[in-house]
């Protein structure tokens, strides 16, 4: 095996993954929300929801953009990095995969058709219609991208015999008992990633100096989606952790640090590991058996069931720390929010809390990057868990490295480009010019 | 027809697909370019805006489809191309996703510099240089197994006449579906000056697509006479191929039916790039890997047509809502709609 080549591989697909994944997520909820907003508008006949929709649509095209061109890179390369892995995969899993390129396709066409038809009807609601499809692409490629990625941590659908795959039933091998837990939890990260993006951005234009109630209006909705969402996504991280003591159970346990079996077994709270032994964390008792089987006194699987070399790598608990934390902050202070607009409690208008808030949207996005690596990391050494492993899965082409280095500087290229895009677009054409703008147009007859 | 045969044209026709939309895409950029080089950068560029800002994100979709597709119905090809591909197909990722974004970047954020214009028309080129290259190890010469692993031979690769004659076909098929194309855009639109320049590039660049067209299938002589000899079983294919070509090129040169001559121009390439996939088989990879060998499992196929049935029956009346709105509506050809973009 080529050693250099597998490491190079790897490296070069968490880049690419990690970097698509932010503008992916992007992709999948924002269109949510400029439905919601646009919703909103038309139901209370406000034109500030409809500029939030119609604001939101226009920076939107620029993230699609760039997650359009990541995820072709990302397409490709499973085949260029891991020719033996998609030759096996393309027997099992190919119709999940198959089937997002359809989901992308409408997207894409129903994309182009919104955004070019912007006042074109008579009737708002006709163009909203035609959000739904974007809306429903944009989460079905997600649904059917983790579908793909929940049969590498838990395949089934077909057997092995003499090294032929046999009795393939591609339908089994998407609805994998891994499929239920990953695909509701990352769709439902998705949007709450995106309303706190969004609130973020919100809360930073009221910070540096707008008060206009366009603003208020629009932090007040992401925030309120933002809560619903984030529950949410709680309550199913916990089902995706009894999806993990029932199917792979090495990933819990090590991201745990639970090293051995036991019943009525405490949850570990961040801490360091010190020559294996858990220094400074918090424990919480009977958490971690509630946790894995809504049960306090249930046994937990550790990590002295495995192999040494099926184990893996321990530094996966720093990355469940993370996530966990800024779910569980991003509940709190979006209900604090909530709660406060409602009670009139004066400290939520704060500077100290708006910053709090744009705090909260790169919070939400590393939170995602730290999920999707405690993940992956997790599943290793398995690429596809118990059936293949990643160094077997790898291409032999020496050329690798280089490869890397181009595209590490593509996505460098592509990150600070939107960036400055981003806000040189909103920049140069601020809300309250846009508002007066659209008012001399129209001569006032919206409100 | 066999499920496997069922599976390659499918796959055929979306990679068609890509052909002429990404060529009119690609053309269009350069074309654009172009003029910018040589002062005439208002003529074109309205046009190509117009047609191009809605439909970006579909082109580069019917290449996802393609090789998300091949992998699925013939995934030893992952295996062989995958391993052999690597350099070259990052290569043309990378200058796609340049490309692309730029393309977004500068079309709904800002007015960008010149230079950004002439690598997007640049980059345009080298997209098809870069992608052809598959087309050529398909016939086989330059993949050798070295230790049970696909291998590509670059020397043989970089030396051989049919690799330049399949990328000099690559780079004037693009320049001509994309100035006849437009030509008939900008015509309906009714912008002279466009037309008739558009018309000028349309008629220089026919005669290289053809020559290097002739000049491929005489180097696949000796180069892969097996498929050599298939095309010439097959020859009134190429031959209604190359009288539809006349019948543009004529309706080009008369000024007339620019409609019928883009018509035409789609006939000529659709039969001669199905007659050359058609003498191609059952080889995907001459001679290591066939349709055959390296085809799914029957469950898999069966799932996978199921689905594209499926998603056809979706995607179809989208494709002609988008088509319909924006390249079948006059007032939108013609720019005067107000400006409707979010
Ligand atoms: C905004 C992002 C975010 C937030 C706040 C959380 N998660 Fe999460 N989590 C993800 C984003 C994420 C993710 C990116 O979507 C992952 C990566 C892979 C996956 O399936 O979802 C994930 C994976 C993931 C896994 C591993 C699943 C597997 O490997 O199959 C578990 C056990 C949890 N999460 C549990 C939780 C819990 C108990 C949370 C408590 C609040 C939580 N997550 C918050
Ligand atoms: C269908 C979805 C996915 C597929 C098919 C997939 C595929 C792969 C493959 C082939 C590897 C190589 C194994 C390795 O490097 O160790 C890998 C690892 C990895 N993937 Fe995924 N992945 C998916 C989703 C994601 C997403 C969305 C992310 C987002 C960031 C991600 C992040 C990673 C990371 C960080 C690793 C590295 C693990 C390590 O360090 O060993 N993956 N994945
Ligand atoms: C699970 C995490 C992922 C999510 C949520 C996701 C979602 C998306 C979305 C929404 C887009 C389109 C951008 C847009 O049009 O809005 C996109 C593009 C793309 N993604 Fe990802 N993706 C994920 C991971 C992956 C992985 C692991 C792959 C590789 C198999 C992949 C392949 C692609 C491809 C090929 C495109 C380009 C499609 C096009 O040209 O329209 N994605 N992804």
């Amino acid at each position: 095996m080529n050693e250099e080549s597998v490491f190079f591989s790897r490296v070069l697909t968490e880049l690419t993954l990690s970097f698509h994944i932010i503008y992916a997520t992007i992709g999948v909820g924002v269109p949510l929300m400029i439905m919601i907003a646009q919703w909103v508008g038309i139901k209370k006949n406000d034109e500030h929801y409809i500029l939030l929709a119609r604001r939101w649509a226009r920076g939107f095209v620029i993230t699609v953009a760039v997650g359009v061109v990541t995820g072709t890179a990302i397409g490709m390369q499973l085949s260029l990095l891991w020719p033996n892995f998609m030759e096996l995969a393309g027997n099992i899993i190919a119709l999940p995969l198959f089937m997002e390129t359809f989901a992308f396709f409408f997207e894409a066409i129903f994309l182009g058709i919104y955004l070019y038809t912007w006042d074109r009807f008579e009737n708002q609601k006709k163009h909203l219609l035609l959000l739904i499809p974007v809306a429903i692409g944009a989460s079905f490629s997600a649904v059917f991208i983790t579908m793909v990625n929940a049969f590498m941590n838990a395949p089934q659908g077909f057997d092995i015999v003499n090294g032929e795959l046999v009795n393939i039933s591609p339908l089994l091998a998407m609805f994998n008992p891994a499929m239920p837990t990953k695909v509701a939890h990352v769709v439902v990260t998705a949007y709450m990633t995106s309303a706190f993006v969004l609130a973020a951005i919100a809360a930073f234009r009221l910070l540096k100096g707008s008060n206009h109630i366009y603003h208020k209006k629009a932090l007040f909705l992401t925030m309120k989606v933002g809560l619903v969402f984030s529950i949410a996504t709680a309550i199913i991280g916990d089902f995706s952790g009894k999806y993990l003591a029932e199917y792979q159970p090495e990933k819990l346990a090590a991201a745990e640090w639970h090293f051995e079996t036991e019943e009525s077994a405490p949850l570990i709270l961040y801490g360091i590991l010190d020559d294996g032994e858990v220094k400074y964390a918090i424990e919480i008792p009977f958490a971690l058996s509630i946790l894995a089987h809504f049960n306090p006194t249930a046994e937990v699987i550790g990590l002295d069931q495995f192999p040494e070399d099926e184990t893996p790598p321990l530094y996966i608990h720093y990355l469940f720390d993370i996530m966990v934390t800024i779910g569980m902050s991003m509940v709190a202070l979006s209900g604090l929010y909530w709660l406060g607009k409602i009670l009139k409690w004066s400290f939520v208008n704060s500077r100290w809390y708006r910053w709090l808030i744009v705090l909260g949207g790169p919070a939400s996005i590393l939170a995602i990057e730290a999920g999707w690596w405690l993940a992956e990391v997790g599943r290793q050494p398995w690429i596809l868990r118990g059936i293949m492993r990643v160094e077997d899965a790898a291409t032999t082409s020496p050329h690798v490295d280089i490869m890397l280095i181009l595209f590490a500087g593509l996505y460098l290229v592509l990150g600070v480009g939107s960036i400055v895009v981003l806000s040189r677009m909103f920049r140069k054409n601020p809300v309250e010019q846009e508002i007066e703008d659209r008012h001399a147009e129209k001569g006032g007859d919206m409100l | 027809m066999t499920l496997e045969i069922i599976g390659i044209f499918v796959l055929w026709t979306f990679l068609f697909g890509y052909l002429v939309v990404a060529s009119i895409d690609f053309g269009a950029g350069f074309f654009n370019a172009y003029s910018l080089l040589t002062g005439r950068q208002r003529i074109l560029t309205n046009i190509i805006q117009r047609y191009l800002s809605p439909v970006w994100e579909v082109t580069n979709v019917f290449l996802v489809f393609f090789f998300v597709g091949i992998i699925g119905f013939f995934p030893k090809t992952a295996f062989y191309y995958g391993t052999t591909l690597l350099v070259p197909a990052s290569i043309a990722l990378i200058l796609l996703a340049i490309r692309g974004s730029y393309y977004a970047f500068e079309t709904y954020g800002s007015r960008g510099h010149k230079g950004y214009s002439f690598m997007y028309g640049l980059a345009g080129l080298f997209i098809p240089a870069a992608l052809s290259i598959v087309l050529t190890i398909s016939e086989g010469g330059f993949v050798h197994m070295i230790n049970d692993s696909p291998t590509l031979d670059y020397e043989a690769l970089f030396t051989s006449p049919l690799t330049w004659s399949i990328v000099v076909l690559s780079l004037s098929s693009v320049l001509y579906i994309s100035s006849v194309f437009l030509t008939w855009y900008a015509n309906k639109a009714g912008d002279i000056d466009a037309t008739r320049l558009m018309r000028k590039y349309a008629l220089i660049w026919a005669l290289p697509t053809i020559i290097t067209a002739g000049g491929i299938m005489v180097e696949l002589r000796s180069h892969n006479p097996d498929h050599y000899e298939n095309m010439l079983n097959i020859w009134w294919a190429f031959a209604l191929s190359l009288l539809l070509f006349i019948g543009t090129v004529w309706l080009l040169w008369s000024k007339r039916s620019y409609g019928l001559a883009f018509v035409l121009l789609g006939g000529q390439f659709l039969i001669a790039f199905f007659a050359y996939g058609f003498a191609h088989l059952p080889y995907l990879l001459y001679p290591h890997l066939t349709i055959y060998d390296s085809f799914t499992n029957e469950a898999m196929a069966l799932a996978l047509i199921v689905a594209f049935i499926a998603g056809l029956a979706l995607l179809i009346p989208s494709l002609y809502l988008l088509l319909r709105l924006f390249l079948f509506n006059k007032d939108y050809v013609r720019g005067k709609k107000e400006d409707n973009h979010a």
